[in-house]
């Protein structure tokens, strides 16, 4: 069963319309215990990353998440979702996440002159291949909404980049988790692709850094995290 | 690089969608939740929902038809027409829309931008600014085109925009539904007072008149009504078209 988290802060109807429409029927998970019954977990994502991450606490999410993760059980963070995976985050003050990925949250301010928030379509240039980017061609656009970016501190977690000013990290993965700045549900053909091929994903990735882009990527995000 | 948009524009009249000239004589258009559907077969950027209805001016109906097109469309949603409150606009936020579209709110109540702004972020709220052409001024009206505001556009986008305005739709109501082109000069103008995305919006007729108000003036989107609704286009054509003047959309 898929499952996609509703602890009551921001709008998650669009993610269920979405894997509902690629023809599976998700639940929603209120309470950490659900999470038993999950062979798919989503951790969509709306909001600020120091109250998400408080309620997740207090709610007893945060170590459920975890001990799912470990499991090898497939999880997708979206957006802010995806942020929540990092070590820690700087929004509001210096939170810590669920740090399944080691990577640190930082302002897109920081990093460019174009306006923040990134809104709109945006190109996503992928690093590595995988399962959830099956029948998704490179480069193609994803839409975005976002004030914070994320800044890993391996190489090998970095799956695809876009270009705001600067190359932002948009998608991370490691192991059995997968996680995407943009908003799949909102990205209609290539977005329903990655969610049907995340609902498909048995959780199984190996890293598999191009070549080409593997110097290219590891000076452009890489080296001193200082946060 | 952040892409183009086109971006059509659904007006909504008691339950259907309707086309307007000049802001006025309404023609019959369809139904709401199966327009979206075509649209989001068409691979469409962004969708613009907009309740016209002068009378009960409520987000009642828009609340109630968001989850419907929420369901068959999967795309960015910006919704108004009617929106006084930050209850009301989270609503229908909740409800499914990606944006609230302000317009005479923004002249009575500035202060409902900043709420909505601190709240859902400055990108979730557009402010529609409604424009007259009178002895070459641009004249600002409010509550569909009948309450003309005496606030100048200059002085109107600076406060919205200080106020968290995260994007402005403009709308020509002497192009609207007229089909011969975009009011180039105020999109200039709006576009040298704007520090954030501006949509473009009444007078497309053909691909044409796209490209120059792209060219010409660099909004970030333009809305389409009688274009789609009387002509054989579409968004899919439309950008192929684009394509060719080295404007860059979104690739599917």
């Amino acid at each position: 069963m898929i499952g996609i988290l509703n602890i009551g802060l921001g709008n998650i109807q669009s993610v269920y319309n979405a894997v509902y429409e690629n023809g599976f029927d998700p639940v929603l998970v209120t309470q950490p215990e659900q999470l038993a019954e999950l062979s798919h977990f989503i951790l969509p994502g709306v909001g600020h990353f120091n109250a998400v991450s408080k309620k997740l606490e207090e709610l007893g999410f945060s170590q459920a998440i975890q001990a799912f993760i470990a499991e090898g059980k497939p999880t997708l963070g979206i957006c802010l979702g995806m942020q929540l995976l990092a070590t820690n985050s700087v929004e509001g003050s210096l939170t810590s996440g669920l740090d399944i990925i080691p990577a640190n949250i930082l302002p897109i301010a920081e990093l460019t002159d174009l306006p923040v928030p990134h809104v709109g379509w945006n190109e996503v240039a992928l690093t590595q291949s995988h399962p959830v980017f099956d029948n998704i061609k490179d480069h193609r656009d994803f839409y975005f909404v976002h004030s914070y970016h994320m800044k890993c501190q391996n190489t090998e977690h970095v799956l695809a980049t876009t270009d705001y000013g600067q190359q932002l990290i948009c998608c991370v993965a490691k192991d059995n988790v997968v996680g995407v700045q943009f908003h799949p549900e909102k990205s209609q053909k290539n977005g329903m692709q990655l969610l049907e091929n995340f609902c498909d994903w048995d959780g199984v990735w190996q890293t598999n850094v191009k070549e080409e882009v593997k110097d290219e990527v590891t000076s452009q995000h890489l080296g001193a995290v200082t946060c | 690089m952040l892409k183009k948009r086109i971006i059509p524009l659904m007006l909504l009249l008691d339950e259907r969608l309707v086309k307007t000239t000049q802001f006025d004589s309404w023609r019959d258009v369809g139904d709401p939740v199966k327009s979206a559907s075509v649209y989001n077969s068409q691979y469409t950027d962004e969708l613009v929902l907009l309740n016209i209805a002068r009378e009960q001016r409520t987000i009642e109906q828009l609340a109630e038809l968001i989850p419907e097109i929420a369901k068959v469309s999967f795309m960015p949603l910006s919704v108004g027409g009617g929106i006084n409150s930050l209850a009301d606009a989270a609503y229908l936020i909740n409800q499914g829309a990606d944006k609230v579209i302000i317009n005479s709110a923004a002249y009575h109540s500035p202060a409902l931008i900043s709420e909505i702004a601190n709240q859902f972020g400055r990108q979730a709220v557009i402010i529609s600014l409604d424009v007259k052409t009178q002895n070459d001024h641009f004249v600002l009206y409010s509550h569909c085109g009948q309450q003309e505001e005496s606030v100048s556009l200059e002085q109107h986008i600076e406060s919205c925009q200080q106020a968290g305005a995260g994007e402005f739709m403009i709308q020509s109501i002497d192009h609207d539904g007229m089909m011969a082109g975009f009011n180039i000069p105020l999109f200039a103008q709006v576009m040298a007072l704007s520090k954030v995305p501006v949509i473009g919006c009444s007078g497309s007729g053909h691909y044409q008149h796209l490209k120059q108000a792209f060219v010409e003036t660099g909004v970030s989107g333009l809305g389409c009504g009688s274009l789609f609704n009387f002509s054989d286009s579409n968004p899919i054509r439309a950008k192929s078209y684009l394509s060719n003047y080295d404007l860059p959309f979104k690739q599917v």
